[in-house]
């Protein structure tokens, strides 16, 4: 294949890698507005679906966010808020358009994970004389643990997918390679970009996972009883 | 104010747009559902074979539960661009970029809705004589058909969403006009073909409900009806534990 052997020269040039429109500059564009917005997006999303989850309320929301995020394409919500007066902000519509979708897999998965916290084991702790705190730092949240995690590795995923997006939508980051090549029809430099985006996506997949693991506070022990 | 017209004036919302480019939006909208038909009829037609070999032989379920699984963690523009170079700027890029997303939620509800299959019908079914293939499609395959169509019913307003960035080929349906709203800062197209997209997503998903409970009448005839929170927690969970490509 000729767009193969093409984008394999293309990602061993130097010079591609090097300036204000190579591969490390775009890289860390895209690491940091998918770090950032991912922070923002834990610290909005995670303490409520928590709290909601602990409380057992607000099911509908947490559930029915995640489907009206699958429905809304990310394209049209960059889009959007670019022609918005936010627009002339540089990189404001971006953000908040990575916010947004990294939102809903959080707050849905850490609300499912809470609630599926067996019953029987909460009324014990319970029964135990814990108070809402200690039941909720000591009991539900270790438990829930693995989908809060699964939750913030979709919503990474999503992060970095969305960033890719806003290349689109004339933002910078790594899919500024890939549209940069659509306009200057050369396949080469489209698939070398597409390649290190995929890698990416699946380095911070595969990190996160990893990660996960290292912080599970029940590592080594047995989260399932029955 | 007086007839001000809305396009000069570069409104959201602009009744005028519609009237004057009924025609370029009825094209997009019809390129967007043959897009995302195209794409979930041949996910299905691809996806069942998968699931069959998956369950037919245990030791390939963890290869395609997991290469499906990756697929998924590709971002969309991404995934179009590799795809560049075997199929050139073409509505089957699109389609099949589309088809390969689709996969990850088929494969394993199909795959879920045969493993369900009770074994007493399985041996019943035997036991009345049938061989493999009309077990499959007259025992198996019904009994599956609620975890098919769920699947089905998920993967395409994921569909309908993403197909918006075929716009970068060219082949994005209404992200065409969405793309081309952005070049020219012209906000009623944008808006419009923004909105249309939810409203395709909003049909479809509703008419693939009507289309399940047409079909599949007996999940709904002799069942206790369970409370309103473990229905919808129960509902969630098949789709909250998978990313959303975007």
């Amino acid at each position: 294949m000729n767009a193969i052997s093409g984008a394999y020269d293309w990602l061993t040039t130097s010079a591609n890698w090097q300036g204000e429109k190579g591969v490390w500059h775009r890289l860390a564009e895209h690491l940091y507005f998918s770090g950032v917005c991912l922070a923002v997006a834990c610290l909005i999303a995670l303490p409520v679906a928590l709290y909601l989850g602990h409380i057992g309320k607000g099911g509908a929301l947490a559930v029915n966010i995640s489907n009206v995020g699958r429905a809304v394409p990310t394209l049209a919500v960059l889009i959007l808020l670019t022609l918005t007066p936010l627009g002339e902000h540089g990189d404001v519509p971006t953000l908040i358009a990575l916010v947004l979708f990294a939102v809903p897999p959080l707050l849905t998965n850490a609300y499912i994970g809470m609630r599926e916290v067996d019953r029987s084991v909460v009324e014990a702790a319970r029964g135990m004389g814990m108070s809402g705190r200690q039941l909720f730092a000591r009991v539900e949240l270790p438990l829930a643990y693995p989908l809060v995690m699964t939750g913030v590795r979709s919503a990474a995923v999503q992060v970095v997918a969305t960033a890719t997006l806003a290349a689109m939508a004339g933002e910078g980051g790594l899919g500024r390679i890939i549209t940069a090549g659509f306009n200057l029809q050369n396949t080469p430099q489209v698939v070398a970009g597409a390649f290190l985006v995929a890698l990416l996506a699946l380095l911070v997949e595969g990190v996160l996972v990893l990660a996960g693991r290292f912080f599970d506070p029940m590592r080594g022990r047995s989260r399932v009883s029955s | 104010m007086s007839k001000r017209d809305c396009l000069v004036a570069n409104d959201w919302i602009c009744g005028e747009y519609i009237r004057s480019r009924s025609q370029e939006l009825t094209d997009a909208t019809l390129e967007h559902v043959a897009i995302t038909g195209a794409s979930v009829l041949i996910g299905v037609a691809v996806a069942l074979p998968l699931a069959l070999i998956a369950r037919r032989w245990r030791f390939l379920a963890a290869p395609i539960l997991g290469v499906t699984t990756v697929l998924y963690s590709i971002p969309s523009l991404a995934m179009f661009s590799l795809l560049l170079p075997f199929f050139g700027l073409s509505a089957s890029l699109v389609v099949t970029g589309l088809v390969l997303y689709s996969l990850t939620i088929l494969v394993r509800n199909i795959l879920a809705g045969l493993q369900a299959v009770p074994e007493d019908a399985r041996e019943a079914a035997k036991g009345m004589g049938y061989g493999p293939l009309r077990l499959l499609w007259e025992v198996e395959l019904p009994l599956a058909l609620p975890a098919l169509l769920a699947g089905v019913r998920i993967t395409t307003v994921s569909t309908v969403a993403l197909t918006t960035v075929g716009a970068i080929v060219d082949y994005g349906g209404l992200g065409t006009l969405i793309l081309d709203g952005l070049d020219t800062q012209f906000k009623a197209q944008v808006l419009t073909a923004s909105a249309l997209c939810v409203v395709l997503a909003i049909a479809a998903d509703l008419l693939l409900l009507a289309l399940q409970r047409l079909l599949t009448p007996w999940t709904r005839a002799h069942r206790i009806r369970p409370g309103r929170f473990s229905r919808k927690a129960g509902a969630a969970k098949s789709v909250a534990k998978v990313a959303e490509p975007v």
